[in-house]
Parts: structure tokens; C-alpha cells; sequence
């Protein structure tokens, strides 16, 4: 299965559509993004790699392809404010060092990452700042004042292809993460691997599996029409196949982020993307 | 005040006598319908968007009732035909009082 | 698992099968109330004014509709297994040429999308569009 399931699937999402694109291209504000690549060669049973984007609904795609009509850049904006907000004991906002916010660009690409052998991810840069450097107190992982700031922030690179580093030192962080992704928990009795690597593209009740790309985090969810965490979107899965999730920022959920992360190199960061 | 609205607008910067535009507006507003409940199994009360008005030099374009089945971030999209240059004036009305305005200027050759 | 592309054309199939076979339910009550509201106990003609809405929502918080009528006054969009029917109603000025626009829609379960025009003349024209509410895969 995959590719064929794939094409199959959007071709009757589209052939339903009143807001069918003319192509299944990923075509936002009329830059055209990476959407299906070849899949890296350490993963062993996935040859193509698809954008979350690929399984949705028309009127869901749509809402992605023009920045205006995306629900997420309301955030992106809340972004904008915070950026410049002076908060903490230092009266610093981010602007008094990071004087442009373009100079992220590449950031997301590249995270989670080692730094002095921890695995750090963007909501660990932003709160060390926010600590160490401006005073003030640390957001929650997936609070809106933090989701509004890794939006800004990843929304910088939008369009660049993920390219996390999984060698050298990020070798250990990659082998614990690969190990949770393939390993079976909760009352379900389920593994990432189960649904997003052997049955993506498939129906799970009314709705599509992915390949659970994490690419356009954080995510917009019509669901809950605010942007969503990778961490708080893992949880969520582990939730739903009764599990005990692991704790938003902590190591397993990092492990995880990197090795999914790099599941999907090579796709164009979409920050912020548009889900169900 | 409702927290965190702020008005959003897409209007042409330029256009030809007698052109049909297309505007979008979105305003952030959480739309809070009454249907829901917090933790404590009250009912959480209504706070919504409940009109919209889109003007151009002073004539109605477009004036909206909204009720809470209206989404999270009200959206509009609709067309205007602009005779002249002038300016588009969009003003959202809140269920708390508030008044949420702004203005578009366009040129019409 | 191994999944066949003949067993996703039959699932499509059937699929699509159920979507055709689908009767529209009858009107909730409440909302024949809010149609008499704005038409006065008129009579609805059909034709006129064009209702888009997706067949299939992936989630009912945020369902695209668009209203076209040339010729209409105003347009009130009810949803008839909403708690409350009431949508939203469009006056048309002057400079709105094309009487038309889009919004986005909260809709609680699988129900019909109404519209109603009430033209220049002063006669009504319905529109309706049965909109699937989707579960999420896993209940989320």
C-alpha cells in the first residue's frame, strides 16, 4: 500500500470537493511546497512522504493555501505582539536581542537539537530566554502565549524542507525516540507505528490516518480553532488509545519529536498548518 | 473589552471604476455560544460578535446578523463594486458593548 | 496491514452509495418557526439563490458556506439540528452587486443547511444542503 492508497484517497476527496485545486499541489500564496518527498533512508517500510495536508478534506486544504483565509495567522499575529512585549525583571522583550524575527529562519528545520548533550526543543530556547535572560517566568509547553510564539517563530522557515540532525551526538536522543515510535501502549495496545507507517491513508472511522508528520507545528485544528503543540498533539494520540500520556516537555515526548521530526526531512516546514 | 480581537481586513489597494472587489474580513473573537459548559457544569454565558456592518463612503455594502453557529474568528468574504475612490469603513459589534472598527482606503482610476 | 486498491473502491463505493441513499430528515421545528419569522408564511420558490456547503464536514466547528442571490434584499441561513437554528442573516447594500458571500459555520451534528432569500419583489426563494458532521478517527 501508500502510494496508490494515497493518490486513490485524495482523488475521491477531490473528485467530492466544491473547492477541488486544480492539482494536489501544495500551493500556498502561490509558492509551491514540498509536499510528498522521497522518505529518508533510515526509514524501512515508508518509501514516500506525505504532508498531513494530503489528507484532508478540499474545504480543510483550502484554508491552508492563502494566509488570509488561515485561521492559525491570527496567532501568528498574537506572535507579532509578544515579540515586542517587554516582560520579566530585566525589561527586555525578545526584540531587545532578536531584533528581526526573519533571522529564525531555518530554526524549525532544525529542532529539536543537543545542546551541551540535552535534547532541546523551540519551547526549551524560548523559555530559557524568557528565564535566563528576560526575567521572567516560563509559559507552559502548549499555552497560547507559547503556541502564538513557536508559530512566529516556525512560521520564519515556512517552506524550507525539515532537516533535523540524527547523527553524532543526537544518535542516543533518535534511538530512544524510534524505540517509543515502535513500541505498543495503553488499552489499545497501539504504537505510533500502527496507525501513522501501516495504515496512513486509511479510514479510522470518518476520518484519514496520516503518516503523522509534524512539519506544520503548531498546528492549527479546527477541532479546537487555536494552534496545537506537537507535544500536546501526542498526548493526545496517546489519550486516545488509553494510554498515560508521557508529560509535555519532558524527555520521552523530546525523543519522540526528534525521531518524528526526522521522519519527515526533506518536507516543507508549513507553519502554521491547517487540520481537522 | 473582549480579550485578544483585533479586526483583520483584506480590500485592493487599487482599482477601475465600477470593479467588483472581493473583501475579506476576520475579527479574533472566541464566539463564545452559551451552549457550553466550564468544569464546574455551568453554563458558560454568550459573548459573541452580533453584527457586522461594511460601508464604502458612507453607502451599505453588506450588514450582518451573527448568531453563536457563527465560527470561532468570524469570517466574511463578499464582493463590493466601487464607483470611486474612497474609503471602506468595517465596524463589528460585540455582545459586551464593544465597538470594533477600522477603515480601508482605496483608489479607483 | 495489507489494504487492496479493490478493497478501497468498494469502500469508496459504498461509501458514496450511503451519501445518495441519505433522505433529507424532516425540518426541526424550530426552525420552520424561524423560516416563518422571515418569510411571513410565504411561499418559497427555489432557484435563484445558490446555497454551496460541503456534502462532508471533517469537523463541525468550522464549516465553509457561501450564499449567492442576485436580486435578494437579504439572506437568513438557518441550521436545523443546531441547539438554535439561527445562523446568520445577510442585508444586502446597494454595492454588494453579486448579493452574495461567505462565512464559516458551527453545525452540532449531521443536519440540513437552509437558506432563505427574500428578493427585490418581495417573494422568497429557499435553498437547502444536507452537511455530513464527521467523528474524528479516534473519537477526537
Amino acid at each position: 500500500m501508500g502510494m496508490k492508497a494515497i493518490t486513490f484517497v485524495s482523488a475521491l476527496v477531490f473528485a467530492s470537493s466544491a473547492y477541488a485545486q486544480d492539482s494536489n499541489q501544495l500551493n500556498v500564496e502561490g509558492e509551491i511546497y514540498a509536499s510528498t518527498v522521497a522518505a529518508p533512508s533510515h526509514m524501512e517500510n515508508v518509501d514516500t512522504l506525505y504532508s498531513g495536508w494530503h489528507f484532508r478534506s478540499g474545504e480543510t486544504q483550502a484554508l491552508q493555501l492563502d494566509d488570509f483565509d488561515n485561521p492559525g495567522m491570527v496567532f501568528i499575529d498574537q506572535g507579532i505582539d509578544l515579540f515586542g512585549k517587554v516582560d520579566g525583571s530585566e525589561g527586555k522583550s525578545c526584540e531587545s536581542c532578536h531584533e528581526n524575527v526573519e533571522d529564525f529562519a531555518g530554526l524549525r528545520t532544525a529542532l529539536p537539537r543537543v545542546e551541551n548533550g540535552e535534547l532541546v526543543a523551540m519551547e526549551d530556547l524560548v523559555n530559557e530566554c524568557r528565564t535566563e535572560r528576560m526575567g521572567a517566568d516560563a509559559w507552559k509547553w502548549s499555552s497560547t502565549n507559547m503556541t502564538a510564539m513557536t508559530g512566529l517563530i516556525g512560521f520564519q522557515s515556512r517552506g524550507m524542507p525539515m532537516s533535523v540532525k540524527i547523527d553524532g551526538d543526537a544518535t542516543k536522543f533518535w534511538e530512544k525516540g524510534k524505540e517509543l515510535y515502535y513500541t505498543r501502549v495503553g488499552q489499545l495496545d497501539m504504537a505510533c507505528s500502527n496507525c501513522h507507517e501501516d495504515n496512513y491513508g486509511v479510514m479510522i472511522r470518518a476520518d484519514h490516518l496520516s503518516q503523522g508528520q509534524i512539519n506544520g507545528f503548531p498546528t492549527y485544528r479546527l477541532k479546537n480553532a487555536k494552534l496545537n503543540s506537537v507535544h500536546a498533539r501526542f498526548k493526545g494520540c496517546m489519550s486516545n488509545i488509553r494510554a498515560t500520556p508521557f508529560k509535555e516537555g519532558g524527555n520521552e515526548f523530546k525523543a519522540l519529536e526528534l525521531y518524528i521530526a526526522s521522519r519527515g526531512q526533506g518536507l516543507a516546514v508549513e507553519t502554521p498548518s491547517v487540520r481537522n | 473589552m473582549a480579550s485578544g480581537v483585533k479586526p483583520r481586513v483584506k480590500v485592493p489597494k487599487k482599482a477601475s471604476a465600477g470593479d467588483v472587489i472581493t473583501i475579506k474580513t476576520l475579527i479574533s473573537h472566541k464566539m463564545e455560544s452559551g451552549q457550553r459548559k466550564d468544569g464546574d457544569g455551568n453554563v458558560i454565558p454568550r459573548s459573541i460578535i452580533n453584527r457586522f456592518v461594511a460601508d464604502f463612503n458612507g453607502e451599505n455594502v453588506i450588514d450582518v446578523t451573527l448568531e453563536p453557529a457563527i465560527s470561532t474568528n468570524p469570517y466574511f468574504q463578499f464582493d463590493a463594486m466601487v464607483p470611486e475612490s474612497g474609503e471602506f469603513h468595517f465596524t463589528w459589534y460585540d455582545d459586551d458593548g464593544d465597538v470594533y472598527e477600522t477603515k480601508k482606503k482605496i483608489t479607483v482610476s | 496491514m495489507e489494504l487492496s486498491r479493490r478493497k478501497l473502491l468498494a469502500m469508496g463505493a459504498s461509501s458514496i452509495a450511503l451519501m445518495s441513499l441519505g433522505t433529507l430528515p424532516a425540518f426541526a421545528s424550530k426552525a420552520d418557526d424561524e423560516i416563518a419569522k422571515f418569510t411571513g408564511g410565504a411561499e418559497l420558490g427555489e432557484g435563484a439563490l445558490e446555497l454551496t456547503a460541503p456534502e462532508i464536514a471533517e469537523n463541525g466547528n468550522t464549516v465553509p458556506i457561501e450564499i449567492s442571490a442576485p436580486g435578494a434584499v437579504s439572506v437568513t441561513v438557518l441550521a436545523d439540528g443546531n441547539p438554535v437554528p439561527n445562523v446568520a442573516t445577510f442585508n444586502f447594500g446597494k454595492l454588494n452587486a453579486s448579493r452574495s458571500a461567505s462565512t464559516r459555520i458551527r453545525l452540532s451534528k449531521t443536519q440540513n443547511v437552509i437558506a432563505i432569500a427574500k428578493m427585490e419583489d418581495g417573494s422568497f426563494q429557499m435553498a437547502k444542503a444536507n452537511v455530513k458532521v464527521t467523528i474524528g478517527g479516534c473519537g477526537g
